[in-house]
């Protein structure tokens, strides 16, 4: 009886006869069987995706869907139960200086006392090292960091001091910083003033325009269409994923929120009457 | 009042020791970990305990790393339970550093027969006594406690300037910490080490509980003076002199005002950290109570209207 049970696992693949990756070097992130869970119960399952490079890409999908968790699985930031993520071909930790990283804005504790620019500069640690200080040629990156997001003006300013778009935009002058290829980004739009949103999509646009790839945990499926290129719709699993004008349809998003009708008619709504 | 060479060397002690405490306690405050320095001060008894049953001295060497093992226990007894445990960090401190402590009491008291570590002491401390137990340093009689501490001062201001960009990007966001490649949970332990070797160098001349108001007050106190964290170093250093100067005054002098003897100095400089404390608080020039009572502080401006979202509802005519 034992040895049967032993012989009937052993059957089942092992880390090690882990299928190679499949998808060429070039994919800016390949995820592949990736499953985490909280305390055994399961938050994403089962996850196959391949973000397509040079592209603005949204991920979307109800409360609790495992958003946040996906980017965070792909930064090792939480523990996977199984499968892996790969940047441009190769684990996180052997690729960090093409990753940067903006969390969700409430992720910090903004009464900390530094300024913008001491926060902007943090972009920079990794390129530093251990024990080196920021120097002048960072602090004056950080700057134009601070200027391309249009708040070189507050660089000065204690961050609690900033309102939540300004903060927002100190959060992404930060991973301008870091000079990534790949960005992932959860929830930049939370809680912004429009003109906030207006110059994080004409950055967005622009990083994209210089062949950047950008993944996005999105909210508003009103302004879906407009912002994003790609769109990756989750509720524990991949409900669908691809160029928006496919994807993103009634049919998929009743599938992603399932029986919350009321809002799914809403967002039905919003798509009727959106210009675009 | 009568002051002699002991007193000026109290006061040094006190001052060292206060100034070793605050550089890590402005790391502990920022955290918002005020009790883990709480939780180490008291869970080091056992480490110091089991350091002396083992070797049999009271040698700094063994006690320290004794302590040291205890202290960097308590924080990874507290992480465990409460992740494992499913329980809240403060639950799983208050677990943790009550269980350690009762085991160090214990172990002392079966000790106490032949030895002088007494439990009285490890709570307040004897500040007064210190200056008796001198070492030569160079042709002179300097205390132990004040080299001890003075060395524990240099250690902490040493890693702080080394690590200071480390400990400032970990303590204000250890998830980019951790994927910029600089481990939060590796600084973390760092950051615990320090605070429980401090407190074992403060545990002799101030006692376990006097020594949580020397690792939170000045840094607390600096808090509501600036919004600059090197700045904040300093002015908690500065704080923490000063309390142990006006402390160790108090306890000759204030006592004398209602016709008593002088008091103890250690509970003084907690008194006086406080008192300090108090004063930034009410004349802050930022977050003081008079600058808030002179401006009649507005409440926040309220959030901007997000587009998309009144529009959104808007646009759905609710049944009337």
């Amino acid at each position: 009886m034992l040895t049967e049970t032993l012989e009937s696992q052993s059957t089942f693949p092992t880390r090690n006869s882990e299928p190679r990756p499949e998808h060429p070097p070039e994919v800016p992130l390949a995820i592949h069987d990736l499953t985490v869970a909280y305390h055994r119960k399961p938050v994403l399952w089962d996850i196959e995706l391949n973000i397509p490079e040079g592209k603005l890409v949204g991920i979307v999908g109800p409360n609790g869907a495992g958003k946040s968790t996906l980017l965070k699985a792909c930064l090792d930031l939480v523990p996977r139960t199984s499968g892996w993520a790969h940047i441009y071909g190769k684990p996180y930790r052997k690729n960090r200086q093409r990753v940067a990283y903006v969390p969700q804005r409430e992720s910090v504790d903004w009464d900390f006392p530094v300024n913008a620019l001491d926060v902007v500069a943090m972009g920079a640690y990794r390129r530093l090292g251990w024990f080196r200080r920021v120097n002048k040629a960072e602090t004056a990156r950080a700057m134009a960091a601070l200027e391309q997001v249009g708040i070189a003006h507050l660089a000065k300013r204690q961050i609690s001091q900033l309102s939540g778009g300004q903060q927002q935009r100190v959060f992404l002058a930060r991973a301008l910083m870091q000079d990534a290829d790949l960005y992932l980004m959860d929830e930049p739009f939370a809680a912004v003033d429009a003109a906030t949103e207006e110059a994080i999509v004409a950055l967005l646009r622009r990083l994209s325009d210089q062949g950047k790839t950008c993944l996005v945990v999105h909210h508003d499926l009103a302004t879906v269409t407009t912002y994003f290129d790609w769109i990756v719709l989750i509720n524990m699993r991949v409900v669908a994923a691809g160029p928006v004008n496919e994807t993103f349809t009634r049919d998929n998003l009743q599938k992603t929120y399932g029986g919350k009708l009321s809002l799914l008619e809403k967002a039905a709504e919003a798509l009727r009457s959106s210009p675009h | 009042m009568n002051w002699t060479g002991f007193d000026t060397w109290i006061v040094v002690i006190g001052s060292l020791c206060a100034a070793a405490c605050a550089v890590p306690g402005c790391f502990l405050v920022l955290r918002k970990m005020s009790m883990m320095g709480d939780a180490i001060s008291h869970a080091v008894l056992p480490g110091l305990a089991i350091a002396f049953l083992v070797t049999g001295t009271r040698a700094s060497v063994s006690m320290f790393i004794g302590a040291a093992i205890a202290g960097v226990l308590t924080a990874l007894f507290t992480q465990w339970i409460s992740k494992f445990g499913n329980v809240d960090r403060g639950a799983a401190m208050g677990i943790v550093f009550t269980t350690l402590f009762a085991i160090g009491l214990l172990l002392i008291g079966r000790a106490a027969d032949h030895v002088d570590l007494d439990p009285g002491c490890v709570l307040y401390g004897a500040i007064e006594l210190t200056p008796l137990d001198t070492i030569s340093a160079g042709g002179f009689q300097v205390p132990r406690a004040a080299i001890v501490n003075g060395v524990i001062l240099l250690v902490n201001v040493l890693l702080v300037s080394l690590l200071y960009k480390e400990l400032k990007l970990s303590s204000f966001d250890p998830d980019l910490a951790d994927t910029l490649g600089y481990s939060s949970q590796f600084l973390h332990y760092l950051l615990m080490t320090m605070v429980a070797v401090t407190t074992v160098a403060a545990f002799e001349s101030v006692g376990s509980i006097i020594v949580i108001a020397m690792l939170i007050v000045p840094p607390a106190t600096a808090l509501l003076l600036t919004n600059d964290l090197f700045r904040m170093l300093l002015i908690a250093t500065a704080a923490a002199v000063l309390a142990s100067i006006t402390g160790h005054l108090g306890a000759l002098v204030v006592p004398g005002w209602f016709g008593f003897e002088s008091t103890t100095t250690s509970g003084m400089i907690a008194l006086a950290s406080g008192v300090i404390f108090t004063v930034a608080w009410i004349f802050s020039p930022t977050e003081g109570l008079i600058t808030k009572w002179k401006k009649n502080s507005p409440i926040e401006e309220a959030p901007p209207i997000q587009e998309g979202q009144v529009q959104g509802s808007t646009e759905f005519n609710m049944p009337s």
